[in-house]
């Protein structure tokens, strides 16, 4: 299996409360990265039936303009999961998120069901792709084996809220009660080399400490942030913009890579530096960025 | 007849009014005539009291009788309590056939429904109307036309003896016993009293009517003592929580932030953006928000604005606070922090007919860079609507909407490409209340179209990162979203007129039908 | 499919469209509020029958209070409340009558 949009740009994923015909009617207009829409704590335990329907239609009719669709499906604890996965698979959804995900089996356990799903509905196999999202203690600390459980999972989401109980703290602001989890989540991601991203950010009155927020998780290398509100959308891609510096130099690498490598060579400098094949993807993605920002002219 | 905007003006509205079909914004430049006057009652003696004790002796005073116009402004908006007062004891004179000559109407005049239904009142001039007496308009229950008119418009009619006062009340938030008339204090403070200027030069009566009665002199007066018959002192003239409210908290809708930050964009990049510019927007989210970054690149960029206008709200009035504008130039104030702004040196007031009427020797309208707009429809001819309601009802006022746009260099035009199920760009508006040839460019939500005729904007906006597309295009994005919208199922009769600024007939309102299934 | 006892879904706020469904007397009867009337009071009427078809009820009286709700809510909201009446939640047919 080899899905192309496993590895696609994921800076921004707005969570939109997919029984709410106002919100999910045209969130692309905000232009984020990814969309959530929400069958799980969004949704009232007496919609739940009501929240699919709306699903299916709007994954099935409105046109998300190149936004990733993802849809939250209920926790693996109640009885609406399997069905969920029935309608977001047969809507044609770009993925599933996977809440409260404690161990590589609940990963399993949800590509079996979406397998199934697909050949039910006639998706190609392995379209639908998958997210874990890592609520607690013990799923922090099986980071590794969830990330490493699945073809289909692209990445795994710290889900910052229910953590912090489970920690027996709360969310701060600081981001200390956060630090533990950032940074094990981001190390076993990148070891499994799938995505990691970082939790909402509540306080919509304080736009500094969302920014600084954005800032900390980008510097420790997280690939993007959840949303709650598109006032949030910019900031994140700003922040993720990468410097014309930056820019010039992954150009380089690229560049010199793909010559290098045809005349056999493994190791050589740009402007100074010791280039060796590992800088590749991490150029490759500097230029992702880079378009995706909208300051990128050139041709790679 | 078919007029200017291809509107098709039934002849028969045609004879009963008089009127010619719209032609143009510029069909009237360089025409003459001779301004009306109001008929005079001198007062010579000193001994004369123009304090009168209720509306009911001032109506008789007046020689109030059957087919009067009586005339009204709208400074206290929703607040107002003079057109009922009024027209409650009017009604209970058991007079007939009255024309109300507003400058607007608004929901806290439904009470006055049941005289429209009695024939009390049979004619309605105004801006526009909403809440319950526009339903009854389009229902088709004034006897005669409603016509609507802009601000300047109504000044025009007025002053060419086209709309003859005869009797024209002043709520007047201060008055003195002589009849000088402030915008200023009182427990009902507007601020201004613009649109009552004129009613106050060609009433052939006129009567101030107040809450808060000053010793004389009430200085400097915005209507002069030289002008008042009578003064009525009653217990409320309005509600003063309706007529300022507190300033709106700057908007945190991202989708009217992103339209306020394309317009601010657009508007920087335009040639008129310079030291030295003049600028008007309305009270919505999109364009109080659209001020508040505007400035933000005035001082970044330390150009000055000579002068803003409007109807006013605090982001203009801290403008002048913070010393980034000259002066303002006020015809309405929208919330307290406007009011409170009046007392500034360089906040002045001005007419409605100063600002927008163009059967003056010029306007403040055509000194305009800017003005910033909302409408509830705009065509793929770039023509407006902001009356008639999708439902096809009246419900909008024409405000300064058509008098701004004629008048400014750059007419901007904000609204979100869907309300609801509603597409604001669609191919023909139900009613057309400003001239496409007014609109320069329309900014929603999904992007930005500059009119054809405007390609020194469309030059100009080359290299500008903004999300230029055609109005056909805008249009066809929204029909792809929403299904393309069914015209509005009316009947034949026509209930109302929507007037040019010069008098000419730019659209005709009719009377609204049950709703029909087509057959399967 | 018969509708065994009413049902609800939806709401009344905008972009969203309120759904009741009741056993009828025989056929689908319609009654149709909505903000839309004029523009969409057609298109409504032929996607809620077309729904209604699909899911084969050929006897229910269905009330539809519409705030400008797109298709694809409406028929979310038809579906919705139909299948509530059938107290049914799951192995629903997706792409099949439900579309």
């Amino acid at each position: 299996m080899n899905n192309p949009n496993k590895k696609r740009l994921r800076r921004t994923m707005m969570f939109l409360n997919a029984q709410k015909p106002g919100l999910i009617k045209d969130p692309y207009i905000y232009k984020p990265d990814s969309i959530m829409l929400d069958l799980e704590d969004a949704v009232a335990q007496n919609q739940k039936d009501a929240a699919r329907f709306s699903l299916y239609h709007a994954l099935r009719e409105l046109d998300y303009r190149g936004c990733e669709r993802v849809v939250r499906i209920n926790g693996l604890d109640t009885p609406y999961w399997r069905e969920d996965i029935r309608c977001a698979v047969a809507g044609g959804c770009d993925a599933i998120r996977i809440p409260k995900t404690e161990r590589a089996q609940d990963v399993k356990v949800v590509e079996e069901a979406v397998a199934a799903a697909e050949e039910e509905f006639h998706i190609p196999s392995g379209r639908t792709l998958i997210m874990a999202a890592i609520e607690s203690a013990r799923g922090v600390m099986r980071a590794l084996d969830i990330c490493e459980s699945s073809e289909r999972l692209f990445g795994i989401a710290l889900s910052g809220g229910d953590y912090t109980k489970d920690l027996q703290t709360h969310i701060t602001g600081t981001g200390l009660e956060l630090m533990g989890a950032r940074q094990n989540m981001i190390i076993a991601a990148r070891a499994a080399g799938v995505q990691c991203f970082d939790t909402v950010y509540t306080d919509l009155d304080d736009m500094e400490g969302f920014k600084k927020d954005v800032e900390t998780i980008h510097l420790m290398g997280f690939d993007g942030k959840s949303i709650i509100n598109p006032r949030q959308i910019s900031i994140v891609h700003e922040i993720f913009t990468p410097s014309q510096k930056d820019i010039i130099f992954a150009e380089k690498v690229v560049r010199e890579i793909d010559t290098k490598k045809a005349q056999g060579i493994g190791v050589f400098t740009v402007d100074g530096k010791m280039i060796d094949i590992a800088f590749y993807d991490g150029a490759k993605r500097t230029i992702e960025l880079a378009k995706a920002s909208g300051v990128y002219k050139g041709d790679l | 007849m078919r007029n200017a905007v291809g509107r098709e003006i039934p002849e028969e509205i045609l004879r009963i009014t008089g009127k010619e079909v719209f032609q143009g914004n510029d069909y009237r430049e360089g025409y003459t005539y001779k301004k009306d006057g109001p008929m005079t009652t001198c007062v010579v003696k000193n001994t004369d009291n123009k304090l009168v004790d209720s509306i009911h002796d001032v109506l008789v005073k007046c020689g109030i009788k059957d087919g009067m116009t009586l005339s009204f402004h709208h400074h206290f908006r929703e607040g107002d309590y003079v057109v009922n007062m009024v027209m409650e004891e009017v009604h209970r004179m058991g007079i007939k056939d009255i024309t109300i000559c507003a400058s607007s109407l608004g929901k806290a005049h439904d009470p006055i429904v049941p005289y429209i239904e009695d024939g009390t009142i049979t004619n309605i001039q105004s801006s526009g109307v909403r809440g319950k007496i526009g339903q009854a308009i389009s229902e088709g229950k004034l006897k005669g036309l409603a016509i609507m008119r802009s601000h300047g418009g109504r000044v025009r009619a007025i002053e060419s003896g086209e709309t003859r006062i005869d009797i024209a009340f002043i709520g007047a938030p201060t008055c003195d016993d002589y009849g000088n008339c402030r915008g200023i204090g009182g427990k009902s403070d507007c601020g201004v009293l613009s649109y009552a200027m004129v009613d106050g030069d060609y009433g052939d009566k006129v009567v101030a009517i107040t809450d808060c009665l000053v010793p004389f002199p009430n200085f400097p007066a915005h209507i002069s003592m030289t002008k008042v018959d009578y003064v009525v002192v009653v217990d409320a003239i309005g509600d003063p929580k309706k007529i300022a409210t507190g300033a709106a908290k700057p908007t945190t809708d991202m989708r009217k932030l992103m339209m306020a930050d394309y317009c601010t964009k657009f508007v920087v990049n335009t040639p008129y953006f310079k030291d030295g510019f003049s600028y008007q927007t309305g009270v919505g989210g999109a364009s109080i928000a659209s001020t508040i970054s505007l400035a933000k690149i005035m001082k970044e960029r330390n150009i000055r604005m000579r002068f803003g206008v409007g109807g006013l709200t605090k982001p203009m009035c801290d403008l002048l606070i913070n010393g980034q504008v000259d002066c303002l130039l006020d015809t309405q104030d929208f919330d307290l922090d406007a009011v409170e702004s009046v007392k500034n040196l360089k906040h002045f007031r001005i007419s409605a007919g100063e600002y927008a009427d163009p059967f003056n020797k010029g306007a403040v309208v055509n000194k305009l860079d800017f003005v910033i707009l909302a409408a509830l429809e705009v065509d793929v001819n770039f023509n407006c609507n902001v009356v008639v309601g999708s439902d096809g009802v009246i419900t909008g006022a024409q405000g300064g909407h058509p008098d701004t746009a004629a008048g400014a260099k750059c007419t901007i035009v904000i609204a979100p490409l869907l309300q609801g199920r509603i597409p604001a760009i669609c191919t023909e508006v139900t009613t057309v209340t400003t001239p496409g040839e007014s609109i320069d460019v329309v900014i929603t939500d999904y992007g930005i179209a500059i009119n054809p005729k405007r390609q020194d904007l469309i030059d100009c906006m080359k290299d500008v990162d903004l999300p230029f597309k055609t109005i056909e295009e805008l249009r066809d994005i929204a029909y792809s979203i929403v299904g393309e919208p069914e015209k509005v199922q009316f009947d034949d009769q026509v209930v109302g007129i929507i007037e040019a600024r010069d008098g000419t007939i730019m659209d005709v309102v009719r009377k609204i039908k049950p709703f029909a299934f087509r057959e399967r | 499919m018969e509708i065994m006892k009413p049902a609800i879904a939806g709401t009344l706020e905008s972009s969203d469209c309120q759904v009741t469904v009741e056993a009828g007397e025989g056929k689908v009867d319609l009654v149709l509020e909505s903000v839309v009337m004029n523009q969409f009071g057609n298109q409504i009427r032929k996607v809620t029958l077309e729904t209604l078809e699909r899911l084969g009820v050929d006897n229910v009286k269905i009330t539809i209070v519409d705030k400008g709700a797109l298709d694809c809510t409406l028929k979310a909201r038809i579906e919705g409340a139909v299948y509530r009446s059938q107290g049914q939640n799951d192995n629903l047919p997706w792409g099949g009558a439900i579309q």
